[in-house]
């Protein structure tokens, strides 16, 4: 049971960047443990997706056809049926919006513990992972008892597999039951009048803004700038800004010239969407806010002071 | 129906906080209501509300403390709660099957049609407990839902699930089902006066492991904090000094340098 079985993750016909990061990280797992590395893949066009992750380190392919999209009904299954016909005994799972709609049901079926969100991994004797708790503000090592675990890693926090692999791809049949979860299609957020990732400069409020009738000030700095104004979820959660004008992980990803970030702590879903910009810029009274670990420039301070004096900079 | 609903009271750290052994000092964490739960919260309420919800009952694992932020619960409208607390609990960090084991007992004595719950806790961040209980007792699921619409003569919910990308996932989903909801699904109300006081007349049902029919080993965690600590920051931003005037005119230098306001 020292094998270990990572499953890809894929969305509407494409294979999904933390597939080949888990792989990285299941390799990982698999030499600490001396088994070989299982890639399970199910759904959609499994023969190509097969050929992507096929990449170096991985041992053996398990394919299961069925049906275009995810639906955790034919993953849980699948993945039953893999780990069955394998020597696996731990299962490396994408710490994604799908995942979270099957890993947890995986542990429990198997019952086996769960650990998500993984940003870090030991193994030596058994499992330690390291995670976050308290909104990022502080990491933690957590110990898992027995030798058998499910397991969910962030995306990018392992580099991607690479290389070109060889190993063999297996067809495996399953038998799914019939599915109380259908999927009836896909809706995109519209741009609406704007489309932030188009902006060269940014200026992103957050929830540092306190109140709705602040948003002007920001709207005022993004005017006086010649910039686009975006934001963080919550301010699109109270509704203060639309849905169009998210920066994020569910939101839009952003690669602007200069991003400036007013009032945002930079929570690891927020940063996931606006790290690629060129120039950072925060704006934040708290000196230990993870956006300053990604800021090029940054002023320590209360906005509603300095974004003021900005404005009058260049007006 | 019946709509149970998960409300968890999750620890926040300040600005400034230290930490003792494996955790943030006590006397540096403050209590709220979980954000998310707030949201499902106000998802029962308002099926309450459309008269498709005959009652709404809230879960909470947690001590006698818990009990300000369950009221917040009842002032928003639910119509009693269930608070479990053992002293197995004192200890250690409960894994998601010893949760799962919890609920599953509360959920064969109120029998809900419908299970509704944050994505996530917003301190240990786990976003499993929702769907896993769903697996052990049988009922569908969909995670991360962000739009809901519940045909209850049909047994169905319509619900978009929030993908990455600003993609929506459209899911019609069988019930009985377990719904993880995610922010921004409606807009959470305050309690009202009216409702505050209501809610001191409803009833928190104060349980312990052996009235559900469990004892200490059912809630026996496999996972185990073993450190914490502040991560190292990475941080090599130019941080601008000075009053916010002079921080303000070193900034705007940068931004023009940078073509900024050209």
């Amino acid at each position: 049971m020292d094998d270990v079985l990572v499953v890809a993750e894929h969305r509407r016909g494409e294979l999904r960047d933390v597939s080949h990061e888990a792989v990285t990280a299941g390799r990982a797992l698999a030499d600490a443990r001396g088994g070989d590395l299982h890639v399970a893949v199910i759904a959609g066009d499994v023969e190509r997706f097969a050929e992507d992750v096929n990449r170096e380190g991985v041992d053996a392919i398990h394919t299961v056809e069925h049906g275009e999209e995810f639906d955790h009904n034919v993953y849980q299954a699948a993945i039953a049926a893999v780990l069955d016909r394998t020597d696996a005994g731990t299962v490396v799972i994408p710490n994604s919006v799908n995942g979270l709609d099957y890993a947890p049901a995986v542990a429990e079926a198997q019952g086996l513990p769960l650990v998500t969100d993984a940003i870090g991994i030991e193994y030596d004797d058994g499992l330690t992972v390291t995670r976050e708790m308290y909104g990022s503000k502080v990491e933690t090592t957590v110990d898992v008892t027995g030798d058998r675990f499910v397991l969910t890693v962030r995306g990018g926090e392992w580099a991607p597999a690479e290389g070109v692999g060889d190993a063999p791809v297996e067809s495996v049949d399953v038998d799914i039951p019939e599915s109380g979860a259908r999927v009836t299609g896909f809706e995109e957020v519209g741009n609406g009048d704007v489309d932030i990732a188009d902006a060269d400069v940014l200026v992103s409020v957050g929830r540092g803004i306190e109140e709705e009738e602040n948003i002007e000030l920001v709207e005022e700095l993004a005017d006086a700038l010649g910039a686009t104004l975006s934001s963080s979820r919550p301010i699109v959660d109270n509704g203060w800004l639309p849905k169009n004008r998210q920066v994020g992980q569910s939101g839009k990803v952003v690669t602007p010239d200069v991003y400036i970030a007013v009032g945002i702590s930079g929570a690891v879903q927020h940063v996931a969407g606006m790290k690629g910009s060129d120039t950072i810029v925060a704006i934040n009274t708290d000196p230990n806010a993870p956006i300053f670990d990604i800021a090029d420039y940054g002023i320590v301070g209360d906005l509603f002071d300095v974004v003021p004096e900005l404005i009058d900079e260049f007006a | 129906m019946k709509v149970l609903v998960t409300v968890k009271e999750v620890a926040e750290a300040g600005d400034d906080f230290a930490i003792e052994g494996t955790d943030i000092a006590a006397s540096d964490l403050e209590y709220d209501l979980n954000e998310w739960d707030d949201y499902a919260i106000e998802a029962a309420v308002q099926l309450a509300e459309a008269g498709i919800a005959d009652e709404v009952v809230t879960v909470t694992i947690g001590p006698e403390r818990t009990e300000e932020t369950i009221r917040m619960a009842l002032a928003k409208g639910a119509d009693r709660a269930v608070r479990v607390w053992d002293d197995a609990f004192e200890d250690g960090f409960s894994d998601v099957a010893a949760k799962v084991s919890t609920f599953e007992a509360v959920v064969e004595d109120e029998d809900p049609d419908l299970i509704l719950g944050g994505v996530q806790a917003a301190d240990t961040g786990f976003g499993a407990t929702g769907v896993a209980l769903a697996e052990r007792i049988g009922f569908e699921h969909a995670a991360v839902v962000n739009a809901l619409d519940l045909d209850a003569d049909a047994g169905v919910a319509h619900v978009h699930r929030e993908l990455e990308g600003g993609v929506e996932e459209l899911t019609d989903v069988d019930l009985p089902a377990v719904l993880t909801v995610q922010t921004g699904l409606n807009e959470p109300r305050y309690a009202s006066l009216r409702g505050i006081r209501q809610a001191q007349r409803k009833e928190i049902a104060a349980t312990d492991l052996s009235d559900l029919g469990l004892s200490a080993d059912d809630v026996e965690s496999a996972l185990t904090i073993t450190s914490m600590y502040e991560p190292e920051s990475e941080s090599d931003a130019e941080l601008i000094e000075g009053d916010a005037g002079e921080a303000a005119t070193r900034l705007a230098e940068v931004l023009r340098e940078k073509g900024v306001g050209a």
